[in-house]
């Protein structure tokens, strides 16, 4: 969860060609230079706006925004957060446009200790996952990531999906390091508390089905 | 200190990423040590955020990148990106 994979200098080294190279004029090195995060763009996209053929095209405006904007890019922050910062614009613009956003407000309005109360299963250490599908346990988990508010989904996301750490995240949505984690464990203790009771309830019915006896998670 | 069960759960998020203060950490685990309640639920969210990063191997549509580099194309035949001190 907290590991993260080291800066490897040669890639960044040859991020930095590959910009200096687009920038000089060989516009098709542009292709190569974001391949890497395709993945990692249509997920924020999708997180956000919960829709896969709007997150595509999120991503695409973001990817031609970027193009457009490359010049602008100084190496003070690592690629992938700038292009990440950038689909996360797209998507809450288009978040905006359809008055789907709930964004902020939602600190204020809420004391920060004290209002959770976790679902506390003493015996979930024996919800058996090993009885769920693989695919189903997702369902259940990205049917919870949906339902949290707006600002909830985002952090959640930057940080436990794209593990990007507390510093990159706090700069890329623009808010303190203290409000990142305030939100970081208000988004984890919903869905600690949504999403325990679902997977044992469905564990219950996969255990019936294949005829499991009690296994262990994992 | 001693801690409730609700301090705990206050800053499990803390613990897990390992960012609270020395003395606090010592304070949750000495509490984590005979509270079975919370150790379940400090085990669950952990578990929880395991499921999460799993999202990371799900695959793309199908000819997503096509499609983004198709597009991407027509603007890079046509287009250098803007010089800087050009508004958004």
């Amino acid at each position: 969860m907290t590991t993260r994979a080291p800066v490897d200098p040669h890639e960044t080294a040859s991020e930095q060609e590959l910009i200096a190279s687009i920038l000089a004029g060989q516009r098709e090195n542009f292709h190569l230079l974001i391949r890497p995060y395709e993945k990692q763009l249509y997920r924020t996209a999708l997180a956000l706006v919960k829709n896969e053929a709007e997150a595509e095209d999120v991503v695409q405006d973001a990817v031609l925004k970027a193009y457009r904007k490359l010049a602008s890019f100084r190496g003070d922050a690592k690629f992938s957060t700038w292009l990440i910062a950038i689909t996360l614009n797209e998507a809450r613009g288009r978040l905006r446009r359809e008055n789907r956003a709930a964004i902020d407000s939602l600190d204020e309005k809420r004391d920060d200790s004290g209002d959770f109360t976790p679902a506390a299963l003493t015996d979930w250490r024996e919800v058996p996952l090993a009885a769920l599908e693989r695919r189903e346990i997702r369902a259940l988990v990205q049917q919870a990531v949906a339902e949290l508010p707006d600002a909830y989904r985002e952090i959640i996301t930057l940080r436990d999906v794209e593990e990007l750490s507390v510093n990159d995240t706090a700069s890329l949505l623009g808010i303190s390091v203290a409000l990142v984690k305030v939100r970081l464990h208000r988004a984890r203790m919903m869905l600690q508390k949504k999403l325990v009771p679902q997977l044992r309830l469905a564990a219950k019915a996969g255990r019936k089905r294949l005829g499991f006896g009690r296994l262990s998670w994992f | 200190m001693v801690l409730s069960c609700r301090h705990v759960w206050d800053r499990i998020s803390g613990y897990i990423d390992n960012t609270l203060d020395p003395a606090v950490r010592a304070d949750v685990e000495r509490h984590l040590a005979t509270c079975e309640i919370c150790s379940a639920i400090l085990d669950s969210t952990r578990n929880i955020i395991v499921l999460m990063a799993d999202d990371r191997v799900f695959e793309l549509p199908l000819d997503f990148s096509k499609r983004l580099h198709a597009r991407l194309d027509e603007v890079l035949k046509h287009e250098d990106p803007e010089p800087l001190g050009i508004g958004p």
